[in-house]
């Protein structure tokens, strides 16, 4: 929207390709799924993957503490000024599909103040099953699940599952503890999203993030095509 | 003026940030000064009358065209506290993008050249308004509403208060919340004539340092 506004206008409005001096702006993927699946480990893992061949930033939404942000300083997987925490108040789907406006300006100030920059992650706090992306806010979005919040979950589908450009099916390396049928929920996903990609991942062991990692490189080189 | 563009200007889910604040209610349950809706009532008329009162002179002003420049200093000046002057500012910021995408306008264009972290949210409505095709009364109502319906929303979920209990506290505010709105108009009118000091300066001040305290929380569901 708003495509022949942006180039001389104050400010972006939403989903506008380009920054106000015309350039284009980083490609955004949100990170959604339900609480402790795994999105901001695999947050950490793209970064250390990617920071040394890509100008990288993050957003992230938690409900009610910083810890996610807290999380990520620690681990120090980026320099502080390329994080940011938006406050969501007690509804995080709220803010990343409803009310995107905190989340644009706080992708907007990053392109501000650290850019340029190729690619911003932003991730959600955890929700619930139907919790997407707005268009107007990311331009790609994964939906990360795990083994262990059950293996009916593909199966049960709902908007992540169904649509998201990439399902991760996260914490392969507990299945055999908690009786989850890896080949069982893969047969689900295909059902629920035909053509659409899916990736099971441990991060708790080789290849990590691999995988998720190339489809990241893949959907930028798309985007910069 | 268009009466379903009011609508649109005062519905709670325009997308303007506003999800994410709870106007002090989230400070005033944990201080136990909100516990039911009898004392929802008694918060949102105490704000009502007072930054409510001073929101809507602002957005008043604003939409009769009054400099937002020099509207945004008298918001300041009537906000003492710095987290309050943040959290108007970041709510402005959000507002002028969502008017901006909604009602495109020259005036929100300079608005938002002139403010690129935002403006205080009221002076930011009344522009809205005016883009929208409404008027300083619209402007004064929508400012009034949002004053009590803010807190009145976060407290259901703050509290698991009854919804239909917050919604009648709403219905029970609504003719003082005409009220508020007819003087905002009349100060605003005096505004034009007689310049920015005619602005109300009513001020809560356990809302101001309710809002310092709230700020302080590590661990918090509202941002203020
Ligand atoms: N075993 C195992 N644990 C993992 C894996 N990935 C993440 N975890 C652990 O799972 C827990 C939750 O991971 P997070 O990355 O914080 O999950 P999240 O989705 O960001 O959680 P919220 O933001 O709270 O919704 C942490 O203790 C991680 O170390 C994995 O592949 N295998
Ligand atoms: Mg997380």
């Amino acid at each position: 929207m708003h495509l022949d506004h942006s180039h001389d206008g104050p400010s972006a409005v939403s989903a506008d390709a380009h920054r106000p001096d015309g350039s284009r702006r980083a490609l955004r993927i949100g990170l959604g799924g339900p609480v402790g699946s795994g999105k901001t480990a695999t947050v950490a893992a793209l970064c250390r993957a990617l920071r040394d061949e890509l100008s990288l930033a993050v957003v992230t939404n938690d409900i009610y503490t910083r810890e996610d942000a807290e999380f990520l300083l620690r681990e120090a997987v980026l320099p502080p000024e390329r994080i940011t925490a938006v406050e969501t108040g007690a509804c995080p789907h709220t803010a990343i599909r409803d009310d995107i406006s905190a989340n644009l300006e706080a992708v907007e100030d990053l392109e501000d103040e650290v850019g340029p920059l190729d690619l911003i992650l932003v991730e959600s706090g955890g929700d619930n099953l139907t919790a997407t992306f707005s268009k107007g806010l990311v331009d790609a979005q994964i939906f990360v699940i795990d083994v262990a919040g059950g293996d009916d979950i593909p199966r049960k589908g709902g908007p992540g599952v169904t649509t998201a450009d990439l399902l991760v099916v996260n914490k392969t390396d507990l299945a055999p503890y908690v009786g989850s049928d890896l080949a069982r929920m893969a047969a689900d996903a295909k059902a629920q999203r035909a053509e659409l990609p899916v990736v099971f991942q441990s991060l708790r062991s080789e290849p990590g993030v691999r995988d998720v990692a190339d489809w990241v490189r893949a959907q930028l080189a798309a985007w910069t095509a | 003026m268009s009466r379903a563009a009011l609508l649109v200007l005062a519905d709670g889910r325009f997308p303007a940030g506003g999800h994410a604040h709870s106007g002090g209610a989230e400070q005033a349950v944990k201080a136990g000064r909100i516990t039911g809706a009898a004392s929802l009532e008694d918060f949102c008329r105490g704000r009502l009358h007072t930054t409510g009162l001073v929101a809507a002179s602002l957005a008043a002003a604003a939409a009769l065209g009054v400099d937002a420049v020099a509207l945004d200093e008298a918001a300041d000046a009537r906000t003492p506290s710095p987290a309050l002057r943040v959290a108007a500012r970041k709510l402005g910021r959000q507002l002028m993008r969502a008017a901006r995408a909604t009602w495109p306008s020259a005036e929100l264009d300079d608005l938002a050249r002139r403010f690129p972290k935002g403006a205080h949210q009221p002076v930011v409505l009344g522009v809205a308004a005016r883009a929208a095709g409404l008027g300083a009364v619209d402007a004064a109502h929508c400012a009034a509403y949002e004053s009590v319906s803010g807190p009145a929303s976060a407290t259901v979920r703050l509290l698991s208060l009854d919804p239909f209990e917050a919604t009648a506290v709403l219905a029970r505010l609504a003719p003082e919340s005409d009220r508020v709105a007819d003087r905002a108009v009349e100060a605003a009118r005096r505004v034009v004539d007689g310049g920015i000091d005619e602005l109300p300066a009513g001020s809560a001040p356990l809302l101001e340092i309710g809002a310092e305290v709230h700020a302080a929380w590590a661990v918090r569901l509202f941002a203020s």
